[in-house]
């Protein structure tokens, strides 16, 4: 019995020590690189996408939930939303840089979270990229397969070295089948800013995300 | 890949003769240019134009198109979908051999030769996709992508009544698409235009899902079409690799860690 009990708490020890050698290996951290990082970071969020019913079956605030913990620490999202606002977002207030923020991820959570349901067909690999190792931004390039017989979907990513404290790559920009996230929407929050200024816009991205939630119950 | 600056006078004399050919639209556009309005996108002058056009299309689709092809794809089994897209796709198959051809591109036109005959014999004429089975690889390549690899720029973006979304330069190759597209030359009449009317409710079907992903995503229908269409139009002519461009940005970045 007593010896049992020994050989867990031996066990136990064993792997905290193996846990605490990891986080505690900053130099190999900081060398991996943005495409290992991208393929390490996508295969898990596929996994734990296809081990959720709920997350599968349209749950959006546990697909948030997913999001916030898995996906946002490697996002520049303030950099991406600045980005595809221009040159408005230099007058913004910080309350309305952070409600821009706010709703666009909502609703580009929302946008992918339609492409969900094939999920269990999906599997992503990582093409060999072009990148010399004192480059502070790359460009890494995935493919997603889908059921046999579809044609992949091309998925790319900016990718900007972290600051030294937090080490690693943060994504701050994506690009489906050649399109460009940023370079998109930067039309249309142009469009909006032009028109309304940035409480208009902020106020369309409510509302789209009002329409969207509804059609989604209807 | 990249784009082959200057090959000698051949391609000099075809790149001219290109020009010249594609000078006739041009003109039109240029009449029909001061029509823009004072927030116009550089590359869609046309805009109030062919916003007009887009309303068009969207109405008739609405009508027309679209239930047919919600009806479609409801009332056909997926085994049925995939046999029609099959069959289509390997018609352009053909077609991309011949541009993969004029591209240069001598692995492209050989696989997609080999995809073409492999389908067309072994696979009924196309509906399976055997081809795919081998892992022999399918390229996507029209005359309007040949064009863009000699070095022929988009031009202004503009929505072809029926045909949708396209540039001035896609637009000059339609009658060499329309030529290369095996439909076209079916003989009967009749079969000729039930196979064009196949096509575009299955192509139609295919995108159902996608609109409804364009519909949530957009703030702006028509512009956020118009943006993903030119910018997946030019990632095709470079086959998914284009010279990188850096982010539009003039703000500058951060530091600060506010979230």
């Amino acid at each position: 019995m007593h010896r049992r009990v020994f050989h867990r708490l031996l066990a136990a020890a064993a792997a905290s020590l193996i846990v605490m050698t990891q986080a505690f290996a900053p130099a190999q951290a900081a060398d991996e690189g943005a495409d290992a990082m991208i393929l390490k970071l996508s295969t898990e969020v596929l996994d734990s996408i296809k081990a959720d019913p709920a997350i599968k079956s349209g749950d959006l605030s546990r697909l948030m939930a997913l999001v916030d913990s898995k996906i946002m620490p490697h996002v520049n999202f303030q950099r991406m939303t600045a980005a595809s606002v221009g040159p408005g977002w230099r007058q913004a207030t910080p309350e309305q840089r952070k409600r821009l923020q706010e709703e666009y991820k909502i609703l580009l959570v929302r946008t992918y979270a339609g492409a969900l349901q094939q999920v269990d067909d999906m599997a992503v690999s990582v093409k060999p990229m072009r990148a010399a190792p004192e480059d502070k931004e790359v460009v890494v390039r995935t493919e997603v397969k889908g059921k046999p017989g579809t044609e992949p979907v091309q998925l790319d990513y900016r990718m900007e070295k972290a600051p030294a404290a937090e080490r690693g790559w943060r994504i701050y920009d994506l690009n489906v089948m050649g399109v460009w996230l940023v370079q998109t929407y930067r039309s249309q929050f142009a469009q909006e800013v032009n028109a309304k200024g940035i409480d208009g816009l902020i106020s369309s991205l409510v509302e789209r995300n009002k329409a969207n939630a509804a059609a989604k119950k209807g | 890949m990249k784009l082959a600056p200057d090959l000698g006078p051949g391609v000099r004399v075809a790149r001219r003769l290109l020009g010249l050919w594609l000078l006739a639209p041009g003109l039109l556009l240029l009449l029909s240019a001061c029509a823009s309005g004072p927030q116009a996108n550089p590359a869609d002058p046309l805009e109030p134009w062919n916003r007009s056009v887009y309303k068009f299309n969207d109405a008739l689709d609405r009508a027309v198109l679209k239930p047919v092809a919600t009806a479609y794809q409801e009332s056909t089994p997926e085994l049925v979908r995939q046999g029609v897209g099959n069959f289509f796709g390997n018609l352009e198959d053909a077609w991309t051999t011949v541009n993969s051809a004029l591209q240069l591109k001598g692995q492209a036109a050989a696989e997609s030769f080999t995809r073409f005959w492999v389908n067309t014999l072994m696979g009924l004429g196309g509906v399976l996709d055997v081809a795919s089975e081998m892992q022999i690889p399918r390229h996507n390549e029209d005359f309007g992508q040949t064009l863009g690899y000699w070095g022929v720029g988009a031009g202004p973006y503009i929505v072809l009544p029926l045909l949708g979304p396209s540039t001035v330069r896609d637009t000059a190759a339609l009658p060499a698409d329309w030529y290369g597209d095996l439909v076209t030359h079916t003989d009967d009449v009749a079969a000729r235009n039930t196979l064009i009317a196949v096509r575009a409710v299955h192509k139609r079907g295919r995108l159902l899902k996608q609109e409804g992903l364009l519909e949530g995503a957009a703030l702006d229908k028509y512009s956020f079409l118009r943006d993903a269409y030119l910018q997946h139009r030019r990632n095709l002519v470079y086959d998914g690799n284009p010279p990188e461009e850096p982010m539009i940005e003039d703000v500058e970045p951060e530091e600060s860690p506010a979230k």
